[in-house]
């Protein structure tokens, strides 16, 4: 049995669907993200995990116990909020007490687990300032201690990392993932940045209009999208239209008006006759100045149009012969040379077929 | 430079309208008054004419502490009433719908658009047949309603402007409707209650209209004893000294809770 079970979940907010029959199961001691874009419902599905909102139809069960009609104050669910929410008349050492105190515990237990808290988040010398006198990555490591002292069965994070300038959140995701795997106890976090998503998580449901859309590792979620929305959401793909050919147990035969065949792997589900797109990632496109990359599955002539240097790699977009215009990308592997391919060099591209996938419009 | 130029007209009429008469008036605390009413000059053929006497009065009769502490018991008591039954007002209408809040709020300060004699004769007239009338009881009701808008208002300020995150962080960490009132709330709004009462006990402190029409002339209040002065005695100097010296208790007071809520560095 899973630790958190949402069953069959929708909320509606007059017009707006925010959550739509979703059904989850999150296991213990995971790191589970749910991903999408904002308005998605996300966080509305966060606050119905909470308890701040009751949910139209459907049921959550925390350890296989019903959820409906439990108040916040009594789950065993903490929170670590958007904007933190710290108390700003308490101190730091008194902000991360407040849930033992809550729980009842005695001084001496609420003075040693405090101490042990503010340990893990590094900030045992701030015991004593408000909130106010801290910067953002401390505000952020004391709502974070806050919500975990108590050793609550499920931590929820609401866009922990949004009020943090770019660097700081990039190693605060660090010390997300060190900590989760040293308390071990279940994070469900929140977030409408895929990066963040792909680098923090056991697993990710990406969610659109209220829907979930794909449920599954970070290189599965990455590598196999389920749909164009997660293509497209999750990363930068090339998507070419495409009409099927042939699917068979050979493989997936597709038609691109222009350019000619290209071959994907087996799916279940197309039919002969149907347009749809073939996703594949700019990395995992090859690209030679000479020659023709006939050794690969797929291989075509185009033209550099395009490049763009971002340092560690350089991105060019390639006009195939149909005008269809592909990202690929190479690995700035030598020091002060921004590109290896100039502006209408013709070049060959080509890939494998399980280098993409196919989805149906 | 342009900030001294905005600054330059409130302050010149402070100035002249604030803090030279409250110069003057310490002059005249030392003065003799004049037969008429107004002032002996404090030169006078040559002779200088100030004086101590007004203190010496003041601090030689019990009966002048006595009425400054009956003013106080009366003024504090007046606030706390006021802070008991504005709370839960001010709570109301900052937790109600946004697009209810004004009017919520006009509906707080509509009394003090219709005349204040006029309301408080309309307690002569409820307090009269119960047998209320002219007694400490009446005193304090007639207090707490004209004042209760000026504790409403710096309350609804104050609690409207709290992040109603905070009472979800500490409903979501184990905090029920009422610790969440005592641990967060409450402590969060001590500068609208400071402010409120501010406002509340210092007006009634000084406040002669209400006792006079509604308490009869049994037990005499400062702000009484002071229009007395200047009215009927004829005794400007006196006057002055019981003005300043409420003046001093209220700011000795105001300085003693300011030092008292001053910022501490908490412990752990």
């Amino acid at each position: 049995m899973a630790l958190l079970e949402i069953r069959n979940v929708s909320r509606r907010f007059g017009e707006l669907q925010a959550v739509d029959d979703v059904s989850l199961s999150i296991e213990a001691g995971e790191f589970f993200t749910l991903v999408g874009p904002s308005g998605c419902g996300k966080t509305t599905l966060l606050r119905l995990i909470a308890g701040f909102d009751q949910p139209d139809t459907g049921e959550l069960l925390l350890d296989a116990q019903r959820l409906a009609g439990i108040p916040p104050e009594k789950r065993p669910v903490h929170t670590v909020f958007q904007s933190y929410a710290l108390f700003p008349h308490m101190t730091v050492a008194q902000n991360v007490a407040f849930p033992l105190q809550m729980a009842g515990k005695s001084q001496n237990e609420i003075s040693s687990r405090l101490k042990e808290a503010l340990e893990l988040v590094h900030l045992a010398n701030k015991a004593r300032q408000f909130p106010r006198e801290l910067s953002g990555g401390q505000r952020q490591r004391v709502a974070l201690a806050r919500a975990l002292i108590n050793k609550p069965r499920l931590l929820l994070l609401d866009e922990p990392l949004a009020a943090l300038d770019a660097k700081l959140r990039e190693q605060i995701t660090g010390e997300l993932i060190a900590l989760q795997r040293e308390v071990g106890i279940t994070f469900v976090f929140v977030t409408h940045s895929q990066q963040e998503a792909l680098a923090v998580s056991h697993r990710i449901a990406v969610m659109n209009n209220g829907r979930i859309e794909q449920v599954g590792a970070p290189e599965q979620i990455y590598g196999y999208p389920r749909n164009r929305f997660v293509a497209d959401f999750i990363g930068t793909i090339n998507l070419l239209p495409v009409e099927v050919r042939a699917a068979g147990q050979d493989g997936l035969r597709l038609f691109a008006a222009g350019l000619g065949e290209i071959i994907g792997t087996p799916v279940v589900g197309p039919s002969t006759g149907e347009h749809g797109a073939f996703a594949v990632r700019p990395e995992q496109l090859r690209i030679v100045t000479a020659g023709d990359l006939t050794e690969l599955d797929n291989h075509f002539h185009g033209r550099v149009r395009d490049h763009l240097y971002l340092g560690d790699v350089t991105v060019y977009k390639i006009a195939l012969e149909n005008g269809v215009v592909l990202e690929a990308m190479l690995t700035n592997a030598v020091p002060g040379r921004a590109r290896f391919l100039e502006r209408g060099a013709p070049v060959a591209v080509g890939w494998q077929r399980d280098a993409g996938v196919y989805l149906r419009d | 430079m342009t900030k001294w130029l905005v600054s330059l007209p409130p302050t010149l009429f402070l100035v002249v309208f604030f803090l030279a008469p409250a110069l003057l008036m310490v002059g005249a605390s030392f003065q003799q008054p004049g037969d008429f009413g107004g002032l002996v000059p404090a030169l006078q053929n040559g002779q200088l004419t100030l004086s101590l006497e007004t203190y010496q009065f003041f601090f030689g009769d019990w009966i002048y502490a006595e009425i400054f502490g009956r003013s106080f018991l009366v003024a504090v008591t007046t606030t706390l009433i006021s802070l008991l039954m504005a709370y839960p007002l001010a709570l109301l209408i900052a937790r109600s719908d946004r697009r209810h809040r004004d009017l919520l709020v006009l509906l707080v300060i509509l009394p003090l658009a219709s005349n204040f004699l006029i309301r408080i004769y309309a307690w002569i007239i409820l307090l009269g047949p119960a047998n209320l009338l002219y007694t400490p009881f009446a005193v304090i009701a007639g207090m707490v309603y004209v004042h209760l808008p000026f504790m409403v208002l710096p309350l609804y300020n104050n609690l409207e402007q709290h992040d109603p995150a905070l009472l979800e962080a500490a409903q979501d960490l184990g905090a029920g409707t009422w610790t969440r009132f005592w641990r967060i709330t409450l402590p969060l709004s001590l500068p609208g209650i400071w402010a409120g009462s501010a406002l509340v006990f210092i007006p009634v402190l000084g406040m002669f209209a209400i006792p006079e029409l509604l308490g009869g002339t049994r037990d005499l209040l400062v702000g009484n004893l002071i229009k007395e002065q200047f009215l009927d005695n004829r005794d400007w100097p006196l006057g002055s000294t019981l003005s300043l010296l409420l003046t001093a208790a209220v700011l000795a007071l105001a300085g003693l809770s300011a030092w008292a809520g001053r910022p501490r560095r908490g412990s752990a």
